[in-house]
This record gives structure tokens, sequence and C-alpha cells, in this order.
């Protein structure tokens, strides 16, 4: 069992980078080519997924809250969902989980259509700002979605109070939750969305409202639950924190996908640059020859330069009399690419302010 | 299947309970003994039919009350708290097996609030008289009636709670009763007049929901006994009407973005 889950995860890794580095390329996501057997099965797929809203009560006016969204999300994969306030990703998950019609296009979820109830059974979900029936303790409402979800009654109090122990809410399980605090209701919104055990784990912003130790908390739990062979695909824009935990990321941005990719590519797409730093002469000139700035701090010199003017810029710093003590990449963050994607320094930047906040 | 909608209509059950509902009890119990101690005093011969005006119209006037208050919510509510989104988007439940589950919910709460009141009435009325007779049989059927009621007006209820603010859907379920209660008189009417008006008058007769003939207090009180045939009816009438409702209900909320 073991060993199958190992291969699964190897050969959806691997499927995945091809079909990544294809769409970097300019391909549709769609259009990947995959093998078609249970083993490689895509988690998530849409085609052309689109939703918009009528606003304004007199005169109606189209709100495109999604733009034909084509994704392909696979089995064992730490999924991340970038985007801005307002980019349409609680709408994609809306419309993922059924609450709401798409205007067009269409998705599957584990090879089913969005209504199957055999599938639904394989998927927990983590809406935005969780709101739970307040005169329930979490673990009766833990005990009720249980039993929604078909757990027979033999598992149910042992899956209920794992699953609260597991997002640390055993002692505050009989407690009823109108008497709750922010954080708690998401911690208890992260127990129902796994308490039945499922396969695919869709969570809207599962770190918002909780303090530095909640957020690594979830962390590590989205990491274990990785480790259990569930895919999980989750929506933030907190993007330290998709960093951390995912394979492969998405940027939306006004409910257009501005990109998709291993979060380690996509960040040295952006990058290609290098810092230097050394002692002795500052080479000014000669830095400034290659288009750089140099900063002097307690008589070390440092500047950052393209990664194609390296070995001249080594040359020039020796040639002058420095010694270097280091050359680097500069490691670009998700952030960057993030601001990248989302075109900077134009109209975006007061989104950028909320996402690089 | 059976599982969902029993766990669904439990947690509506559970909720009434715990928005504490059944305190009406205590002052259908204050009522009910407050008006057995009294009548017992004043009169000789018509203290059943005191009695059971009373206590049935209370049964009767109780349930309607908490049907429409705890209906028109039922899913409207649910929406706009979003505690659906929990229920509804990652679990195998379907759409109607959440509007039936409801309804079953609140007409099991219904009922059950209606079974503690209807017993109460019969100790006052064992106080009162002594010993049951045998119209008190009738009681039953009477109260049997009330239920029905209850079906009807939280299908009603429910119905309006699945595109209607709570508000609304109060105006119009209570609206609909009211007429409802005057539906025999509005048939009578329709007999009354003549070509286009009298079409209408007796489809809208049929149409709205029909809570007189459902309504049999005044006679089991006076002891005349009710029909075989009028249970029959009514209970089928009842059946197609919230099936109905029920369907209507189902349809419009299968359509709905629940954003
Ligand atoms: N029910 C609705 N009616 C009208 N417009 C809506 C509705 N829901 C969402 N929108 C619009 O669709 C766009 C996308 O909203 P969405 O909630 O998907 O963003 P988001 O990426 O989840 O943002 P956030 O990070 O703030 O949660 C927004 O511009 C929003 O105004
Ligand atoms: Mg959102």
């Amino acid at each position: 069992m073991t060993a199958l889950v190992q291969t699964r995860k190897f050969h959806a890794q691997v499927i995945s980078r091809a079909g990544q580095k294809a769409h970097l390329a300019g391909m549709k996501v769609g259009t990947i080519a995959y093998n078609h057997d249970e083993l490689t099965m895509p988690a998530i797929e849409t085609f052309a997924l689109a939703k918009h809203y009528n606003i304004g009560f007199w005169r109606k006016r189209r709100k495109d809250a999604l733009k034909s969204l084509t994704l392909t999300v696979e089995e064992g994969e730490v999924f991340g969902y970038l985007g801005p306030n307002g980019a349409g990703k609680t709408t994609t998950l809306r419309l993922l989980m059924g609450l709401v019609y798409p205007s067009a296009g269409s998705a599957r979820i584990l090879g089913k259509a969005l209504d199957d109830p055999a599938m639904k059974a394989q998927i927990g979900f983590l809406p935005e700002q969780p709101y739970f029936y307040d005169h329930l303790t979490p673990k009766e409402l833990l005990t009720y979605y249980a039993q929604l979800s078909g757990v027979p009654g033999k598992d149910r109090a042992r899956k209920v109070d794992a699953s609260l122990a597991r997002v640390g809410m055993s002692e505050s399980a009989g407690i009823q939750m109108r008497k709750f605090s922010k954080g708690m209701l998401q911690r208890v919104g992260i127990a129902q969305a796994i308490v039945h055990d499922p396969k695919l784990i869709f969570l809207d912003e599962p770190m918002s409202g909780l303090d530095p130790v909640g957020r690594r908390e979830v962390r590590d739990l989205i990491q274990s639950l990785h480790e259990e062979g569930k895919t999980i695909f989750f929506s933030t824009h907190i993007l330290s924190d998709a960093e951390t935990v995912c394979d492969r990321v998405a940027v939306l941005n006004k409910g257009e996908l501005r990109g998709v990719g291993v979060v380690a590519d996509l960040v040295s797409e952006v990058s290609g640059q290098v810092e230097f730093v050394w002692t002795g002469a500052a080479a000014t000139a000669e830095i400034a020859a290659l288009g750089g700035k140099t900063h002097e701090a307690s008589e070390t010199f440092r500047t950052i330069l393209t990664q194609e003017a390296t070995d001249r810029a080594i040359d020039a710093i020796r040639g002058a009399g420095g010694k270097l003590i280091s050359v680097t990449p500069v490691r670009a963050t998700l952030e960057d690419y993030f601001l990248s994607k989302l075109g900077a320094g134009d109209r975006d930047s007061q989104n950028m302010q909320e996402v690089t906040r | 299947m059976i599982g969902r909608l029993w766990a669904i209509a439990y947690s509506t059950f559970r909720e009434a309970v715990r928005d504490r509902v059944l305190y009406n009890l205590i002052v259908f119990a204050l009522l009910i003994v407050g008006a057995a101690l009294l009548v017992g005093q004043i009169s000789i011969g018509i203290e059943r039919l005191v009695l059971v005006n009373l206590g049935l119209t209370s049964i009767s006037l109780f349930g309607i009350v908490i049907a429409i208050f705890i209906g028109i919510g039922l899913v409207s509510k649910e929406i706009e708290k979003r505690t659906l989104y929990t229920v509804l988007a990652a679990r195998p439940v379907r759409r109607w097996e959440f509007i039936i589950g409801k309804f079953l919910g609140l007409v099991g709460t219904l009922t059950v609030n209606a079974f503690f009141m209807s017993a109460g009435f019969f100790a006052a009325l064992l106080y009162l008289t002594h010993r049951f007779q045998r119209a008190d049989a009738d009681l039953l059927v009477a109260i049997y009636f009330i239920l029905l009621q209850f079906v009807l007006i939280t299908s009603l209820a429910l119905f309006f709670s699945t595109f209607s603010s709570p508000l609304l859907s109060a105006v119009f379920a209570f609206s609909l009763f009211v007429i409802g209660t005057f539906a025999d008189d509005m048939r009578g009417f329709a007999k009354l007049t003549e070509g286009g008006t009298k079409w209408v008058m007796t489809g809208m007769s049929y149409l709205v929901p029909n809570f007189s003939s459902l309504n049999v207090i005044s006679q089991v009180a006076h002891s005349v006994p009710v029909p075989g045939h009028l249970v029959l009816l009514n209970t089928l009438y009842v059946l197609a009407y919230a099936v109905a409702v029920n369907c209507a209900a189902v349809l419009v909320f299968e359509k709905r973005n629940l954003k």
C-alpha cells in the first residue's frame, strides 16, 4: 500500500512537472497529454471555467469574477492558488464546490462531475471565514458532518476526536461555538474539512485569522496531510505560506490566470541576478560600467548585477584590487514573481500593496 | 439517503430545542392550568366546551406561529450565515435532501411540541370532567388535523424561505394562513358569483391552502363527530399540497447560486 502511494506520488510529480513546463512554454494546461489510467487521473480539472455576476440594481453591469480558467491539479499535489483580494479565488472554489453554477465552461473533480455524491464523499472543504451552527459544540458539529459524509457510526466518535486533536481543539470540543474566537472557528473549520478522511481537500485561506503559531501549525498540518498522500488545493494571498508548502502554485489576478508552475521554477524564472560581496577596493567605476551600484558598509562592498555580467564583474573587482568574499545568485521570492505577474508599477499597485503586506 | 435525511431533520430539531422553542410549553401549561381552574369554578355544563376550544385553538396557534417563525429562516438564514457551505459543498448531500430534511425536522419538532401540549390538555380535561367520554376520541382527530395544518404551513414557510428574506417570507406565509382559514368561505362566495369572477374565485379557493377544512375545533367541542371520509380527504389533500409545495421549494433551491 505504501509502495503504491509512493509510486503514485512520484508519477504524479513527474507528470505535473512535465505539464508545468509545457504550460510555461505557452501551452494550455488542459491539453497536456497524460496517461488516462487510474493512477494519474487529475484531482481537479477545469475547462474554460467562468463566472460573471450581474451587479447593480437598476442598470445591470456585468462583473467577471472568473474569466475562462483552465487548470489541472494532479493527485497528491499541494497546490497553492494565489491572488490579491478580489482575484476570484473564492469564486473558483465556490464553483468547484457546486455552490454557484458556472456561467461558462466546466470542471471535474477526481474525474467526476461536480454534483456526483460519490466524489463529494471524498473531498473536504474549508470555506472563507467559516461560520457554523453556534448552538452546537465542535464535537456535535463534527459528528453531524461525519454522519452526512457517510462515516459509519462505529468510526464516528474516533474520527471526530482525531480531527479535533489534529487542529488542537480537543480541549474546547465540548463548548458551544457561539463562545469561540475567530481563530478557534478557523480550526474547527479545518477539522470539519478532514473529519471524513477525504482524498482531496480544498481550503480557502486556511491561515487567515490565525496567530503566527497557528499559521505554522496549519502549515505543518498541510504538510502531514500531503505526506499521507492527500491532494490539497488552497487559496491564499500570503505568499510565504504558499512558498513553504506548495508543490505548484497558480497566480490569479482580476479573474485571469497569470501563471502556473513549480515554485522553484517560477522563482528562478524571475530573478537571474547575482550578489557580489568583497573587500579591499571599492571598484566603483568598474561596477558602474557594468550597470551596477556599489554599496559600502564597514569596509565591505556589495552590489547586485545580472547573471550575464558575472565573469566580467569578478575580473573587474579583482583587477581593481578587491578581494572577493562571496558571489551568490539572488533567490527571488514568490513575491517577486507575483509582482512581476501582476504587472509591476501600473494600476495594480493598490492590489500589490495588500498582497505584499 | 435515509441516514442523511434523518441527520438533517434531527439537527433541525436540536437547533429548535437549543433556541428554547420548547419554552412555549411553559406558557401553554400556565394557560391551560389557569383555564381549567377558572372554568372549574364558575360553571357547570360548559367546562368541556370552553376547555376544548381554548386548548385546541392554543395548540394550533402556538404551532402555527412556531412553524412560521422557524420555517421562514430554515433556508435563507443558512444561506445568509453560510452555514450551508460546510453542509452542502463537500458532502454527499443533495440539495433536495437538505430541503426535505429541514421539512421533516420542523414537522417533527412541531409534532413533539404538540404531543406535550396535547398531553397537558388531556390532563386538564380529565381534571375537569373526571373521566373521558366517547366523544373525546374525536378530539384526537381534531389534533391530527392540527398536525396536518402544521405540515401545510411548514411547507409554505420553507418554500418562501428558499428565495426570499425571513421578513417577506413571514408576511407571505402568514397571509396565506389567514386567507387559507377563509378558503371555505371563498368557495361559498365563488358559488354566488358568475362568469369570469366565478372561475377566478373557484381557482383561488382551491389554490390557497385550505386551513378551514382542517379546523374542526368548534365541532368537536360541541361533541359533533367528524365523518371518516373527511379524515381521508384531508389527509390526501395535505399530502398532495405539501408534496407540490416541497417540489417547488426544491426546484427553486436547486437553481440558486449560494453566495
Ligand atoms: N455574489 C457576488 N456578486 C457580485 N460580485 C461578486 C460576488 N461574489 C464575488 N464577486 C466579485 O467577484 C470578484 C472575485 O471575488 P472573490 O471573492 O472570488 O475574490 P477572492 O480572490 O476570493 O478575494 P479575497 O482574497 O478578498 O478573498 C470580486 O471582484 C467580487 O466583487
Ligand atoms: Mg476569497
